[in-house]
Parts: C-alpha cells; structure tokens; sequence
C-alpha cells in the first residue's frame, strides 16, 4: 500500500517582480503515500500556497519561477513535461479545491455544465452518458441530482463548495490538493464539509494535501503534517509525532500555544513575538531566530540542518549533536 | 445587585426586505456588568453583528430598550447621544477596511479627537496619541506610517487605539481577530485582556470562535436566527451545554489533539434557514433531532434551569 507517488525534491519557488524577488518557497521536500493526507500548515505567507500553485503549475505567468528543485508524480517529473501534457493531468490525475468557493465557481454556467465540462475535457465519458454521471457525482457529494440546472448564486456557501468538490472529484483523481477548503464556512457547516471529504477519500482512496492554518482540522483530517514557515518546512512527521510531547521546533510549539484551549481555564495566552519575516529580505540562518526563545549565536549564522529521527523532521540547531 | 452597565430588553431589529421582514434580532435580553465580557457567538446570518450595532445605535433598533446604567438610549436626543457615543466604541472586524487608506496612523486617531470637540487642546493631541499608541504596542515611529504599510496585527491595534480614545465604558468587538493569523490573534486577545483589567473595561465580545470566546468571556449568549439560545456563564456553557444547537457547534469545533478522529460528533444536518418571516416555535427545530410537535407550537422562551443558566429549549 505505500508505494510513493508524489515526492517533491528541494523545491523552490521565487516570485521576480521588476521592484523586488520574493522567496516564497525555498527548498521543501516532501512525499506523500497513496492514500495518506498530508497536511501542511503555516500562517499567511509561509508559502503553503505556493507549495499548492507549483505541484499544479499554476503559478502566475512571468512572475511566479520555479528555481531548482523536481516534483516527481508517478516517476514523472512535472517540471520537465510540457504544457499539453500537463493539461491532461490537471483535473483528471491531480485536481484542487480552493479555498473561497464564493469565488471559484463560474456564475454564468449552471453547476451541471461546471461538473460536466471536466468530465468531457478529459474524455470520462460518452456525451450521452455526461448528464447522467453528473448526477451521479452530485448524489456522491450530497447535493440532489435535481439542483444541476441551476446556478452557483443559487447555492449557500457548504452547498457552493460541495459542488466544488464535486467538480474535483468527477474525474476520480490519484491526487487532491485542498486549499482552505472550509476557511470560509460556519463551523457546523465546516464538520459537515470534512466529514464528507474524509468519506469520500477512503471510499475512493484518493490521497490528499490539505492545506490550512487551523490544527484542529489537521488533527482530525490527516496522517501526516509538515509545518512550513517562511518557506520552508520546520517540521515534519506523522499526526503522532507532531501532535504528541516530545522534541519540537520552538515555532511549533509558539503555534500551540497561541490557540486558546477548549478545556484549558481561562490564562493568558503565550504568543510568538513578532511578525513573520519579509521573504525578499530573509534572515540569515535560522529564518526563526528573531522570534525565537532559543536563539543561540549560532542559529543567527549558519542555517540549521535538517534533524531526523524516525518518521520525524525538525530543522533546528537544539537537535544539533 | 449592582446594576448592570448594559443590558437590553426586548431588544428587536427587523429589516424590510422585498421578500419580508428580516428578523436580524428577535427578542434579545441581555445584561453585562461593568468590567465584564461577555461572549455573543453564532453563525453567520444570526444577528450578532447587528446586535451590536443596535446597541451601540449604529442602526435603530425596531422595537425594545437599550439601557445605559439604567437609562434607555434609545431614547435620546441627537445631543445626549452624542454625548454618550464617547462612553460606547466599537472595534470592527476587518483592519484592512475600516481604516482610511488615505490617512496616517496619526490622522486615523486624532480624527477622534477633531470630531469630539474639547476634549483635548490641539497642542495635547500629539501627545495623546502617542501615548494611545504606546498603550496598544505600536511604535512611535510608525505614526506616519500609512495602513498600507502595515500587518493585519498592527492595524487592528490602531482600530483598539482609536476605541480607547475617548476612554469608554463600553466596547463592542465585532470579531475583532477573525482576520488574523492565530501567533498574531493570540497577540491581540492578549492585549484587550490586560486593557480590560488595566482600565476597568467592558466588552461585548462578537465572534463565531468559541475557543476564542471560551478564552476572553465571562459570560457567553449563543444565538440563533435572532434569537438567544443559551445564556450561561462561560465555563458552565462549555461543560455542560444544554442546547441542541450548542451541543452541535460545540461538537464541530475540530480540537487540535490527538484522538480528534476518532471523536463522536454529532453533526447537524442541513443549513442554517431563512431568517425572513419566520415561523412561529423554535428556530432551529427544523435541522434539531430532538424535534417534536412542541417545538414548532409556540415561541420558546428563554428559561432559567439552573442558577444563571438559560435556555430556550422545551426539552427543559
């Protein structure tokens, strides 16, 4: 069952405007199992994002540049494959969903034709069969087959993202990638979304990256977590390993401590200070340092390496031997 | 019993909209204790930001009181309540668009002081706003720093500066860290705890986060469509919710643990109705799994069960 299929190799992303070079992501690498979610969390800015844009190749034109690195999908790398090819993986192979569902949706197609259209680029089914699995895959995500002729201004926000999942999920893809899924929706709308997401994921054992800024949905989603600041992934390991006592990253553990506890009483919280760096002007060593506790001479100088132990990663000069 | 520094009373605002009346807010009673919080959570839709604009006068309220350490504001003349709105802020949700693009940091909080005649002589002003900005941990020399220039963090410390600038009684945050980053929330949370303490304040705390909520309020009224649901002290609600709506958004919260997957959860099907023209009975009947023919009967009413604990269920 684990056989890897998506494995990203010291990636980095730069965005070259003509003011300025913003590092967004700089130098992640990461694999993911068939079937197993990945989540990756960061606060705005981290580049968790970016990490999304550059596995699809979506990123802006001109100004978004993959620098160095390689995305190896099913022993291809993405990089090297050129944009016709890459369009028959999109949405058929590896599909998205986005974060703002208010948004992503076309307004002026009804939400059947929106579903269909993925299935007929990718050739999925006779065009006298579409409609029929249209309705299908509506049944599948919760929506009643009936609503395919009506239009996204007609959907609440839960049903809107519904039918965005349903438009990811028609081709039956190897790979999801949500982005935010549920940031904009109520809580219980929210539950109801994640349940619907986990289903389908195992009866379909599709694989997913899930990426959010919210722990509680990482605990509750998926098997394993990379936690990326400024760029880079901090830590990494399984849902165990990061969400169990034991050595972390010191941002990690600010992280946690910024959230207010359900059944903590009533104390003051513990924040990280400071702000998250510029990413045109980095730090040098450790992006960390300035809002570390830790911080020692060394962390201002050289750049951690990476510290493993196990299924566990932390790039931190605590863990240096 | 001293007398609480808020409360309203019947508290309703209906909107006229081409498909009917809108219950924004239906009946609200509520009463808040100098130097208390307390917590107003729901959905979007339920009425909890127009509730506290209603409050605060921003909208007109339909029907009911609004009472000031025991006077109805609702009431007062355009001279009295001017008066009266340096004693009542507000702290708004989006720090990207409640501030002017177009004025500095300084600009944003002496506006207070040009509206607000008399109170500070133009020479003082400067001062003042320095110290406003020491108070809320901004820098001084970011005080010709235009909005565009600065984090989401920083810019909802100049939205805290400017509530504080007339030293109020009285502050309605309407989700006022929604929009950050949770090192940053924590930040914000933290800072509007100790200028409670320091100078004796009291808040409406606006905000669909229960953690959040759970953190800063002492008292907690969770609405629905409208309508308060539960009224309970803080820790009372989060241990034992009676409810069905509560228990439901309680059990949606995902909990940053481990074990989180395998946790029963209750959730709530469908979605949140319409809130033009309700029905008579219970709001949340319709999605409630303990429905009965009762519910939908007559209009619930908030019930005390235990000792400062209400709810409008018929199951109690």
């Amino acid at each position: 069952m684990s056989e890897k299929f998506l494995e990203i190799k010291d990636l980095a992303v730069t965005y070259e405007t003509d003011e300025e070079n913003v590092n967004a992501v700089n130098s992640i690498s990461f694999s993911l199992n068939k079937g197993e979610t990945l989540g990756i969390v960061g606060e705005t800015g981290a580049g968790k994002t970016t990490t999304a844009l550059s596995i699809m190749q979506l990123l802006p034109k001109e100004v978004g540049k993959i620098k160095n690195g390689s995305i190896i999908f099913n022993d291809e790398n993405l990089l090297e494959k050129n944009s016709h090819y890459l369009r028959q993986i999109r949405g058929e192979k590896i599909s998205m969903i986005f974060q703002d569902p208010m948004t992503s949706l076309n307004p002026v197609l009804t939400v059947g034709e929106q579903i269909g259209e993925a299935l007929e680029l990718h050739n999925k089914a006779k065009k006298e069969n579409i409609n029929q699995r249209v309705g299908e895959i509506m049944e599948l995500v919760g929506i009643p087959a009936a609503r395919k002729s009506e239009y996204p201004h007609q959907f609440s926000g839960g049903m809107k993202q519904r039918v965005v999942i349903a438009i990811a999920l028609a081709c039956e893809p190897e790979l999801i990638i949500a982005d935010e899924p549920t940031t904009a929706l109520d809580v219980t709308i929210q539950a109801q979304v994640l349940d619907l997401m986990d289903e389908l994921k195992n009866t379909l054992n599709t694989s997913m990256i899930m990426i959010t800024h919210d722990l509680g949905i990482v605990a509750q989603t998926c098997d394993k977590v990379a936690i990326m600041y400024a760029g880079e992934i901090i830590e990494s390991g399984t849902l165990e390993d990061i969400f169990s006592e034991g050595n972390h990253h010191p941002y990690t553990v600010g992280l946690f401590n910024s959230i207010p506890k359900l059944n903590d009483k009533k104390t003051r919280l513990e924040p990280i200070d400071g702000l998250m760096p510029d990413p045109t002007n980095l730090p040098k060593g450790c992006k960390f340092h300035p809002r570390c506790l830790h911080c020692m001479k060394k962390c201002k100088m050289e750049e951690p390496k990476v510290y493993k132990k196990g299924t566990k990663t932390i790039r931190c000069h605590l863990y240096d031997n | 019993m001293s007398q609480p520094l808020i409360q309203t009373k019947n508290l309703k605002k209906y909107f006229n909209t081409s498909k009917g009346l809108l219950h924004a807010v239906d009946n609200v009673n509520l009463s808040i204790n100098k130097g208390k919080t307390l917590g107003v959570v729901g959905e979007s839709g339920c009425g909890k930001s127009t509730l506290g604009r209603v409050v605060l006068r921003l909208l007109d309220a339909t029907e009911g009181e609004v009472l000031y350490k025991g006077d109805n504001i609702l009431e007062y003349g355009k001279k009295d309540m001017k008066e009266l709105k340096k004693k009542l802020q507000i702290i708004f949700q989006d720090p990207y668009a409640s501030l002017n693009p177009r004025m500095t940091v300084a600009q944003i909080i002496e506006e207070v002081f040009i509206v607000n005649k008399g109170i500070i002589s133009k020479k003082q002003m400067r001062n003042r706003t320095k110290e406003l900005m020491e108070t809320v941990g901004l820098a001084n020399r970011l005080i010709n720093a235009y909005p565009h220039e600065l984090d989401g963090g920083r810019r909802q410390r100049i939205g805290v500066a400017r509530a504080l600038a007339l030293e109020p009684d009285f502050i309605v945050c309407d989700e006022p860290v929604s929009a950050l980053d949770v090192s940053i929330q924590a930040q914000i949370l933290n800072l509007m705890m100790d200028l409670q303490e320091e100078k004796n304040l009291t808040y409406m705390f606006i905000t669909h986060d229960l953690s959040v909520v759970k953190h800063i309020s002492n008292e907690i009224a969770v609405m629905y469509l409208g309508q308060c649901v539960e009224k309970v002290s803080s820790d009372e609600l989060f241990q034992n919710p009676l409810h069905p709506y509560t228990k439901a958004l309680l059990s949606a919260i995902p909990i940053p643990e481990l074990g989180a997957k395998n946790r029963k959860r209750d959730i709530i099907e469908g979605e949140i109705t319409s809130p033009i023209n309700p029905k008579p009975g219970c709001r949340f009947s319709a999605r409630c799994k303990y429905s009965t023919s009762k519910c939908s009967a007559n209009d619930i009413p908030l019930k005390e069960v235990s000792k400062g604990h209400y709810v409008a269920c018929v199951l109690y």
